[in-house]
């Protein structure tokens, strides 16, 4: 009697398997927990954080006829002096690849219940991304102490027209070997402070439609600077509290706490999610302003 | 969750990872020095066409690493399909954002000269109309000076 009874229950609740719905409640429909798929719910509208800075930066460019090129204005290099177009930023890129790599390795031991290997690959991603960190703070420095950008002054830009240099009296500057002093469309300049104040120099342009006045070669969009500490900030904020939250989750993770919870370490799983989009939108953050 | 993968296969997906999106870096990279004319003296694309395929290339590039980056190391592969939809669709609306938006911005560059010849437009005031125009923030570049 007992034996047919529970024979009896299974079968209706095959019968409810087949005719209800994955969304009848006390299921996962999308096989992920709850945790993780708010992370990707969470990240789709970061995404859309970064997406709205990153068309405000290409609406802007757009609007202004000229604009810093990535490869003029992002060339220093610790320790060398001269000219290293975008070579830093690779290896600035470089760092958070391997950091992302790492973190793949931490959620692999992860899923095989492997605490040691945990803590060893997230402590190797948080050292990644101490490294970014350090790059950014590098790369921010040179821009705001030596060559003098702000949010709302950027000595970085480009001329609108062929043309040559005067000098203060109205008269065309010479170079040293007495030829005149010429620019190209489209030459990149550093404009220079000297006791507080720019060097704007005075131009005389000799093609497109200033052709013939004397202008101002002034400073460039004032948006390229806010654009770019607005932007990379927020990235590098992103990678900061990442940096954080990855060490909250690898002392917890040292602690033996995942292990008690027998979940294939899934904390470290939504950590991982959220460091791969740091990587995710660095990406893009390296298009925008870099390559483009 | 990658359990139907064994430990081999997914230490040498995270190998196949590194190789990817670091030869696509140092490709993108080389190809933007170049075309930057940085690498060989005279050869530039920076203009018209080639400034075009270019551009088109490095987007390309970047939506490849991004695809990989989210279907790989994220796992979305492994997800189930209303999951990945409910995540990669919306970001369809971007699409739309982009083209608006850039239209927008070469819209006001259009405009700063015709907001520059306003500028300089001397207007007898009308008794019946309100006075000033609507005008953009900033300024025009470059700044003309007078003498």
């Amino acid at each position: 009697m007992a034996d047919t009874s529970v024979a009896h229950a299974h079968e209706t609740d095959a019968v409810h398997q087949e005719n209800g719905s994955a969304w009848d409640g006390a299921k996962e429909p999308f096989k992920a927990s709850y945790g993780k798929l708010m992370m990707w719910y969470f990240l789709l509208s970061d995404a859309f954080t970064f997406a709205g800075f990153l068309i405000a930066y290409g609406a802007l460019r757009f609007s202004t006829p000229t604009w810093p090129e990535a490869d003029f204005v992002f060339s220093s290099f610790p320790f060398v002096e001269g000219h290293l177009p975008l070579i830093f930023v690779t290896i600035m890129t470089f760092v958070l690849i391997f950091s992302s790599v790492t973190m793949v390795r931490a959620v692999q031991e992860g899923h095989r219940e492997n605490k040691n290997g945990v803590v060893f690959w997230m402590f190797l991603t948080i050292l990644g991304g101490a490294t970014f960190l350090g790059c950014q703070a590098y790369e921010w420095t040179t821009l705001i102490v030596k060559e003098h950008m702000t949010v709302s002054e950027n000595p970085f830009s480009r001329h609108i027209a062929d043309g040559i240099y005067l000098n203060p009296d109205g008269t065309e500057m010479r170079n040293p070997d007495g030829t005149p002093k010429t620019f190209a469309k489209g030459d990149n300049y550093l404009l220079h402070k000297h006791d507080g104040k720019f060097d704007i120099p005075l131009v005389k342009y000799t093609s497109g439609e200033y052709a013939g006045q004397v202008m101002e070669a002034g400073l460039g969009p004032k948006a390229f600077g806010a654009l770019f500490f607005f932007i990379t900030g927020f990235h590098g904020f992103h990678v900061f509290s990442g940096v954080v939250i990855l060490t909250i989750i690898m002392i917890n993770a040292a602690s033996g706490l995942y292990v008690a919870r027998r979940n294939g370490y899934e904390m470290v799983e939504k950590v991982g999610l959220y460091w791969h989009f740091v990587d995710l939108v660095w990406v893009f953050v390296f298009l925008v302003f870099y390559l483009l | 969750m990658a359990g139907h993968q064994t430990y081999e296969e997914q230490k040498a997906l995270v190998f196949r990872g590194l190789m990817i999106l670091g030869v696509i870096t140092i490709v993108e990279v080389v190809i933007a020095l170049l075309a930057k004319g940085h690498l060989i003296p005279g050869v530039k694309f920076t203009e018209g066409f080639g400034h075009y395929m270019y551009m088109l290339l490095m987007v390309g590039f970047s939506m490849y690493k991004a695809y990989f980056i989210i279907f790989y190391f994220m796992h979305m592969a492994y997800e189930v399909r209303g999951l990945v939809l409910s995540v990669l669709l919306p970001t369809l609306l971007l699409v739309w954002a982009i083209i608006a938006f850039f239209q927008e911005g070469d819209s006001w560059g259009k405009r700063r000269e015709l907001i520059r010849q306003k500028d300089e437009e001397v207007v007898k005031p009308s008794p019946n109309k309100p006075q000033g125009f609507y005008q953009l923030p900033g300024t025009a570049y470059p700044s003309t000076t007078k003498g």
